[in-house]
């Protein structure tokens, strides 16, 4: 017999309340939890893909949109730009170095992307199995791409126009695998490289039809500057071309202050919900206390004092209060994993990890004393009870 | 073993009440004998230092309680004052053997189970020892109050008209209960009642 045991069987004599505490509590913690999970891990893409890049050279278009399908690869790019023009402002002196990206293919869904070895190099990718795409047609592969279409050193593949579909196939061309990355946890993992005489070479055809150099084309360039002047004069120089310069931290900052917006709605929600869930629990303690206002006065006859009843009601209190915390985080670790599994289907970014957060274990405590909060009241209620005066009228 | 003199009591508002002086000793039986209204209850509680008198005392096995602090006092009774009251109650949510362990682990001793199946085992309710106090007859629920008050041992054995609400012959046996439970203790067993069937069985009696 301890004060734990009694407070535990009188939370589980009143089950329907405590159920109604418990799962508002649960969800409250469950959705605030998974947008800390869900914000932390995006953050933590986008933060991890834009490592240096400082500015992406591309087709004139939403500055956005430049940068949503060359740093991230989760967009159509905006255009394909002239690589004679794009040169003069690779070899800037303003500009440290210059990684060019040619693309407009996939295999299976994966996009095929014309680039310099320095591309892997700039994201720390290493080889874990073959070489870097070296030859036309030759090409290295990324960790999850490899792993997801079972892709082996030595296979062959062809590749589809576009980036989204796989019905209009590049027959006349076949794509060997060189090389397989080890995984980044970067946008590398999701690409198929090869050099960019493979995308040219696909296309001479189409191009030939328009009477264009196939190998004048090529779709974005990342930089990274050598001069702070750099961001400030570019717009300038690239006055008379089709091309832009889009600044990967300034935009990604305006996408998160624009879905931020319905991050903050859902945060507010969730808060709402733990507010009602801490009146459901300051209710239903306030009540069972009116039911057992003879109980407790009994108990201070056998020996109990104030502070014992106090304990007891703030200890039950706690159980609840602990128990939706711990219900509320296993949700929330569901709903991450159904969350993940469509991130992953959808951009291919795996987010689960079942981990606690920083921000989790401060959600814990402040609920932990809010709960605390709301069983003070009945708590002193409960030491304030007149022994005799209760045992006398019952 | 308890001695009370020249206790007053008065509550906010009322008009003062005055107590005859009780003494009862140890292992001693007595009843306080009163009508409705001449404040039975009010005195058991002051006996049990449930209400603290406005003047005078109340001395239980040497020890003067209408001093002790508030969280002295629970301890007190805790472990040396036993009550029955007029009906029986319970921590509902717990079993009947939880309850009865309750006032050990209240009083701050260790939990001896084996005292609480030996006083069921006595009252013939040794098979309700894991049931719900709210599955028992009223009958029952008096013995097993009973068997809670002597738990601890205590120096007294209070009991609050144990008997208004039962037949002759329930009555009786009730009143067998608590005296042979008493001297088995060694307590000392003081009943307040206007239950006048009662009268003729003690020697000892104070009216009010």
């Amino acid at each position: 017999m301890n004060l734990f045991r009694i407070a535990r069987k009188n939370i589980g004599a009143k089950p329907l309340n405590t159920v109604l505490s418990l799962m508002l509590l649960a969800f409250g913690v469950g959705i605030i939890s998974l947008l800390f999970i869900v914000e932390d891990k995006l953050q933590d893409q986008f933060d991890r893909n834009i490592r240096d890049i400082d500015m992406v050279l591309g087709a004139k278009g939403s500055p956005l949109q430049l940068i949503l399908a060359n740093v991230y690869h989760i967009d159509v790019p905006t255009g394909n730009i002239s690589r004679r023009e794009a040169e003069k402002i690779m070899k800037h002196p303003y500009i440290e170095s210059a990684i060019p990206m040619a693309y407009g293919d996939n295999y299976e869904m994966y996009r095929i992307v014309g680039t310099t070895p320095a591309y892997p190099a700039h994201y720390g990718a290493s080889l874990q199995a073959g070489n870097i795409f070296e030859a036309p047609y030759s090409a290295s592969i990324g960790a999850e791409v490899a792993k997801t279409l079972g892709l082996k050193l030595g296979d062959h593949f062809f590749s589809a126009h576009g980036l989204t579909d796989g019905t209009d196939v590049h027959a006349d061309q076949q794509f060997t695998v060189v090389g397989i990355f080890a995984p980044t946890g970067t946008v590398i993992d999701q690409l198929i490289l090869t050099p960019m005489e493979s995308v040219w070479g696909v296309h001479e055809a189409e191009a030939a039809e328009r009477e264009e150099d196939p190998s004048d084309e090529i779709t974005a360039v990342l930089l990274t500057k050598k001069n702070p002047l750099a961001v400030v004069m570019m717009p300038n120089l690239l006055k008379e071309t089709n091309m832009q310069i889009a600044l990967p931290s300034i935009e990604i900052n305006r996408l998160q202050s624009n879905f931020g917006i319905g991050m903050a709605t859902l945060r507010a929600l969730a808060i709402l919900i733990m507010l009602i869930s801490f009146v459901s629990v300051f209710i239903s303690l306030y009540n069972s206390l009116k039911e057992r206002k003879y109980e407790l006065a009994l108990m201070r006859t056998m020996g109990a004092t104030r502070f014992t009843l106090f304990a007891l009601i703030l200890l039950e209190g706690m159980i609840l209060t602990a128990w939706g915390t711990l219900v509320g985080l296993g949700l929330s670790r569901i709903g991450l994993l159904a969350l993940g599994d469509q991130l992953k289907a959808k951009f291919r970014y795996d987010i689960v990890d079942m981990g606690m957060l920083p921000g989790e274990w401060l959600l814990v405590i402040i609920t932990i004393f809010v709960g605390i909060l709301a069983s003070l009241l009945p708590a002193i209620t409960a030491v304030r009870i007149d022994i005799s005066k209760t045992l006398a009228d019952a | 073993m308890l001695r009370s003199t020249g206790v007053q009591f008065r509550y906010p508002g009322g008009s003062p009440m005055q107590f005859p002086d009780i003494v009862c000793g140890a292992q001693e039986h007595m009843l306080l004998l009163g009508e409705s209204g001449t404040g039975k209850t009010t005195l058991l509680h002051l006996l049990a230092g449930m209400l603290r008198p406005t003047t005078g005392s109340i001395v239980i096995d040497n020890q003067e309680i209408t001093h002790l602090s508030s969280r002295a006092l629970d301890r007190f009774r805790g472990s040396r004052v036993g009550i029955v009251f007029q009906t029986a109650h319970f921590v509902h949510s717990l079993s009947v053997e939880d309850n009865l362990t309750l006032p050990q682990f209240l009083a701050g001793k260790t939990s001896d189970k084996q005292r609480a199946r030996d006083l069921l085992e006595r009252m013939n309710l040794a098979d309700k020892l894991m049931r719900k106090p709210s599955e028992l007859s009223i009958g029952e629920q008096q013995r097993v109050a009973i068997a809670r008050a002597l738990m601890n041992n205590p120096a007294i054995l209070l009991a609050d008209e144990p008997t208004s609400a039962l037949d002759d012959k329930n009555a009786g046996h009730v009143i067998d209960l608590l005296e042979s439970e008493a001297r088995n203790t060694g307590a000392s067993l003081i009943i307040v009642t206007h239950d006048q069937r009662l009268k003729d069985r003690f020697e000892k009696r104070v009216t009010l």
